[in-house]
């Protein structure tokens, strides 16, 4: 039954239903039993579409630059699906997920599509269920899904994981611009904008990237990361066309990996850590589930502290518990 | 397990840039530990209703302090029911005069609150009345 109920939410999505797609996402986000067994009906119908990544500290320009681009998209009758993620708060769970604002004029276009996530406590930049949302977006048909992170610093480089094609935004006078930042984000970048670039220190912030990627051996691909500047919003003809050089450095980068054959490795990183987060969910997930509620885990933590045991012996106890040798 | 979030737009319709009361309000949601959409100033009723059924919310909260809320909120209700997506709860807040309360209820706002009411009765309201999804 429930297997039918699935096929039928699962042909409506791929039929461009708006309303069934973001239950389907909501559902996943709040783990509902069943939402997985839809994704299952999906999954042979994704790969379609070109999923990019934004990603950069917070105010960098991230919502602004998905708009224009989504603008110049929908120009040329691209359908679009853009997924927005913003923090939760560790303390009351609650999230303001206010990426939207921005893009309010394409609300009416029935071929954008925007979702917003909470990112629920991951802590890669993402939230748990973006990925799935990807290929709820990719089955529906758009031709482009753009995937904003969470403001980031250093590190939440999780986003190069799920999408084909990076763009990190940058702004000028964020201090040493680069040194504070030179491993972790900077290197998953397949297109860098400086955004407000009408701003001082953009000239000092766009030679230090260029050093910096004139230290590498080599590219994989032979692509050399783009650096484009992108200045104020107001001056139309200047603010477009650099979103114009973008774009084509989007595509230029997506035509690279397809050309030199690396995009079947971009989407196999991501079928890996796709398989790693499923073999978590299903065998490690309920595990843990159940020794909470036996109440095995706290009789394990009080263990612990009275030093009876140590946490290796523990998780081998349980891998002998619930694990079966084949 | 199943860990449901309640999903709440605060949206400001018609020509009225004045947020502070709604900002108020989505960091208070926050607080309560609901997820919520905050779409900015200056909304049109197609906006909203567009918005609140793309983002799946459980409420829409209009927030409209220019006069205008008896043609705004009605509006919204009307285009959430033609995408077929009434089950979404509207409520309202704002300068509201106590005679239009019971215009509004009529038009299917579920609730309408009005200088002077506390966060916490808002709040207090939603998890009464609505059921997550």
């Amino acid at each position: 039954m429930r297997k039918e109920v699935s096929k039928e939410k699962a042909k409506k999505i791929r039929k461009g239903d708006i309303r069934t797609a973001t239950r389907l996402i909501r559902n996943i986000e709040n783990n509902v039993p069943g939402a997985k067994s839809t994704i299952k009906h999906l999954f042979p119908f994704t790969g379609k579409a070109h999923v990019i990544g934004l990603t950069g500290a917070p105010g960098a320009g991230k919502s602004t630059l998905i708009d224009a681009f989504i603008s110049q998209y929908r120009e040329k009758d691209k359908k679009i699906g853009a997924l927005l993620v913003d923090p939760t708060s560790p303390f009351t769970g609650g999230a303001i997920l206010g990426d939207r604002v921005r893009l309010q004029r394409h609300a009416e276009d029935p071929e954008v599509f925007v979702r917003s996530l909470a990112t629920r406590g991951a802590l890669g930049g993402l939230s748990k269920a973006a990925g799935d949302a990807i290929h709820v977006m990719d089955a529906m048909g758009k031709d482009v899904v753009l995937v904003e992170t969470v403001g980031t610093g250093q590190q939440e480089v999780e986003i190069m994981n799920h999408v084909h094609t990076v763009i990190v935004v940058l702004v000028p006078g964020m201090g040493d611009e680069v040194q504070a930042i030179k491993a972790g984000i900077l290197e998953v970048a397949d297109v860098f904008v400086i955004n407000k670039a009408d701003r001082n220190g953009t000239g000092k912030l766009y030679r230090e990237l260029m050093h910096m990627l004139d230290m590498a051996d080599s590219f994989p691909g032979g692509w050399r990361p783009p650096i484009i500047q992108v200045g104020d919003l107001f001056e139309k003809e200047g603010f477009g066309e650099s979103i114009e050089k973008v774009l084509e450095s989007v595509q230029g980068h997506y035509d690279n990996l397809v050309e030199k054959e690396l995009l079947g490795d971009r989407i196999r990183r991501k079928a890996v850590v796709e398989l790693n987060e499923a073999l978590q969910s299903s065998i490690l997930a309920p595990i843990l589930e159940t020794l909470i509620a036996d109440g095995e885990m706290d009789k394990m933590v009080d263990k612990l502290l009275k030093k009876e045991s140590d946490p290796y012996t523990c998780a081998e106890d349980v891998a002998k518990k619930y694990l079966k040798k084949p | 397990m199943a860990d449901r979030k309640l999903r709440i737009m605060v949206a400001k319709p018609g020509l009225d840039g004045h947020d502070r009361g709604a900002r108020v309000l989505a960091r208070c949601f926050r607080d309560a530990g609901f997820e919520v959409i905050y779409t900015g100033c200056h909304q049109t009723p197609e906006q909203i209703a567009a918005s609140a059924v793309q983002e799946d919310v459980d409420v829409v909260g209009l927030s409209c302090l220019s006069g205008a809320h008896r043609y705004l909120f009605p509006r919204v209700v009307e285009l959430l029911k033609e995408a077929d997506a009434d089950d979404i709860t509207v409520i309202g807040g704002g300068v509201i005069p106590d005679h239009d309360f019971q215009m509004l209820y009529d038009a299917g706002i579920k609730a309408v609150f009005t200088p002077g009411s506390t966060l916490d009765s808002i709040v207090q309201w939603i998890n009464d009345n609505i059921k997550i999804q």
